[in-house]
């Protein structure tokens, strides 16, 4: 679920209240967006995916509040993972068009095994 | 929500396609490309909204070779207890194919196949999304993001309109059109299941209050392998993966087509799950292909090729099974006239029967039902002309607008009420006939408590109306997976544990107080079948 809207990333743009699709932020006037229903969050990273300045992060669990602490995701290079992996943003390739689907299928079909 | 209401939003279109996703996003330039004024109208946000946004599918793409075609009909033949059809088939192939194309020509970024061909056998979700929404306002359809249709307007020529609420602008709108393409996606009950949750089923439950009519209900418990502490169904790793048992034994016979034995398992305690089977050189591969995946696993901890993480199986209902508004020609019509459906909301046993693995089918499903569904329904309001403007429409929905009865409702009991009979997997995985009534009999008390007037104050009133789809969805559900007294597909019963052949047909659904189930009649049994059969039926 959502746990983070960073005050010192967030520009106040309001993409995510706009592009949530279960309308988890409000908008504030004269600050950051907040986190007004996060109980509906569905952990689907769309939010995270529009944020322009990586300034937020969702949590793997969808069932439970876990506890965050910005500089650690910061370090460890988790926030604003999933616009990079995803080649989301400026100068970035999408990862649809590094998915080399045909040599997998070769792989798959020369080395065997389960499935 | 605030009740500090602002006016009502009129607005008039030849269609409106209800829903975000990859299905209303075809819909919408289908019709608007057919020259229709079109209003796209979704309860979450198009191009983040529905199941597929938030990751990505493989595509039922075949090249039209007649071998390959005949191969990939045939492959899901038995898997959906013989119940597609092949002239459905053969179309959406076609138009996969075609659309496919489009998406190349409209700037989908593909990969190269090394000699300069762009590989078409998937698609990313936040990518594709993205561009299916410029796609849609480029066509020059009016979108309503945030806004929930909350019941269809009708009069006695059919379907004429809708009216909903635009939850960040505290207003109610209503919308009359020609026609409606109602692509809101499947059910999948609230499960947590990546990005269905905006997936509560709303499009059947307007489709059922103007009476129409639904098929496969009984294919509604598809569940999804996921890790426990996460919302990922993605499954294409576990072709490689080792179940275990907690004290570490392994899971016999189970497997990611096998999964019979996992839920038998999780019903006795944790299961965990190890990549540990997948070569080197695929590892490498699945890293970029299903990176969302492997990002929620950086997040977790988890280095999936080598650890044990514990599973579990996510209910996704309708959403990859495929129950859902019969369709009553190609075109996407339903029973009643001036709605359409298509996508997760209409039925996919056409094209899947009564089974569906991976997405593939899904989407490919998802964009030819929406292109046929949204040239459908612009050709039928061209047909109303100018009678369309002139008709005197009355709202169609029931419960949680307009409550027969003064008790209060609690919209997260009911939800959670329908949750604890939808969700075990010893109710819907392995099904009964005593555990099946059992079920219906607090379900139908479910329905009768859903009549009453909703609490405001705690729930707005589109979760209202949420936790009465839900409830009116598991009743479609459990009832049709009552009536069907066989094994056949994704509906497996304990008691009925084999195929009878007498009943290799579809089964349809309805009825909100009053919910029928009933073979369908129009649906011939094959010609092989022998004549004693043909005629025991037919009585």
């Amino acid at each position: 679920m959502i746990e983070l809207v960073s005050e010192t990333r967030c520009i106040e743009c309001n993409l995510c209240v706009k592009v949530c699709p279960t309308n988890v932020f409000d908008k504030v006037d004269g600050g950051i967006p907040v986190i007004a229903r996060g109980d509906d969050c569905q952990t689907c990273f769309m939010c995270e995916a529009n944020c322009p300045v990586d300034a937020l992060y969702v949590a793997p669990q969808p069932d439970r509040r876990v506890t965050v602490n910005e500089a650690d995701l910061i370090a460890t290079g988790l926030l604003g993972g999933f616009r990079e992996n995803w080649g989301i943003g400026p100068g970035r390739i999408p990862n649809s068009a590094r998915i080399d689907r045909n040599s997998l299928r070769r792989l798959q079909a020369d080395l065997g095994g389960p499935g | 929500m605030s009740f500090t209401e602002n006016e009502t939003l009129v607005l008039d279109a030849d269609v409106v396609v209800l829903g975000g996703g990859p299905a209303a996003t075809w819909a919408a330039w289908s019709a608007a490309s057919s020259g229709a004024k079109v209003v796209l109208a979704d309860k979450g946000y198009c191009g983040t909204s529905g199941a597929t946004a938030s990751a990505g599918t493989g595509v039922w793409f075949v090249a039209p070779d007649p071998e390959k075609r005949a191969e990939a009909k045939a492959s899901r033949e038995a898997l959906g207890g013989f119940l597609a059809e092949g002239d459905w088939q053969d179309r959406v192939l076609d138009q996969t194919y075609t659309n496919m194309h489009l998406l190349s020509e409209w700037g989908y970024p593909f990969s190269s196949d090394g000699g300069g061909k762009p590989q078409r056998g998937g698609l990313i979700g936040p990518h594709y999304m993205k561009l299916m929404r410029s796609i849609v306002k480029k066509a020059g359809v009016t979108i309503l993001d945030h806004s929930p249709a909350l019941e269809l307007l009708v009069d006695e020529h059919g379907v004429g309109g809708v009216a909903g609420y635009q939850r960040q602008e505290n207003r109610s709108y209503t919308v009359r059109a020609g026609a409606v393409v109602i692509a809101t996606g499947g059910v999948a009950f609230l499960s947590n299941a990546v990005g269905t949750n905006v997936l509560t089923g709303d499009g059947a439950l307007l489709a059922a209050e103007a009476g129409g009519v639904l098929s496969g209900m009984e294919f509604s418990n598809a569940y999804a392998l996921s890790p426990l502490h996460s919302s990922s169904t993605r499954g294409a790793h576990y072709r490689y993966a080792t179940f275990y048992h907690e004290d570490g034994s392994v899971v016999q016979g189970a497997n990611m087509h096998a999964r019979t034995p996992i839920a038998k398992a999780l019903l006795k305690g944790q299961v965990y799950a190890s990549f540990d089977q997948a070569p080197e050189e695929i590892q490498q591969h699945l890293r970029v292909s299903q990176v969302d995946f492997h990002t929620v696993f950086d997040r977790l901890g988890i280095n999936p090729f080598k650890d044990k993480f514990p599973v579990t199986l996510r209910l996704e209902g309708t959403m990859r099974g495929t129950g859902g508004i019969q369709l009553t020609d190609f075109d996407c019509s339903t029973a009643v006239a001036g709605l359409y459906a298509a996508g997760d909301a209409a039925t996919r046993e056409l094209i899947c029967g009564g089974f569906t693995g991976g997405g593939s089918h899904n989407s490919a499903w998802a964009m030819s039902s929406g292109t046929w569904a949204g040239a459908g329904a612009a050709g039928y309001a061209t047909s109303l002309g100018d009678r369309a403007r002139s008709r005197n429409l009355k709202g169609a929905g029931r419960a949680a607008l307009r409550p027969t009865s003064s008790h209060n409702v609690e919209a997260d009991e009911v939800i959670k009420g329908v949750q604890k009979e939808v969700f075990p997997y010893d109710k819907n995985y392995f099904r009964s006939e005593a555990v099946l009534t059992d079920s219906l009999d607090k379900l139908d008390r479910l329905w009768e408590h859903v009549q009453g007037e909703p609490n405001l104050k705690t729930r707005d009133i589109i979760k209202h109306r949420e936790s009465v789809s839900l409830v009116a969805n598991a009743r479609w559900a459990y009832r049709s997976a009552l009536h069907r007294t066989e094994s056949r597909g994704m509906h497996k019963r304990i008691d009925r544990p084999d195929k009878d052949p007498s009943q290799q047909r579809r089964l349809l659904s309805g009825g909100l107080d009053e919910v029928w189930t009933e073979f369908d009649r129009n649906d011939p049994l094959p010609e092989s079948f022998s004549t004693p059969i043909k005629e025991a039926i037919a009585v």
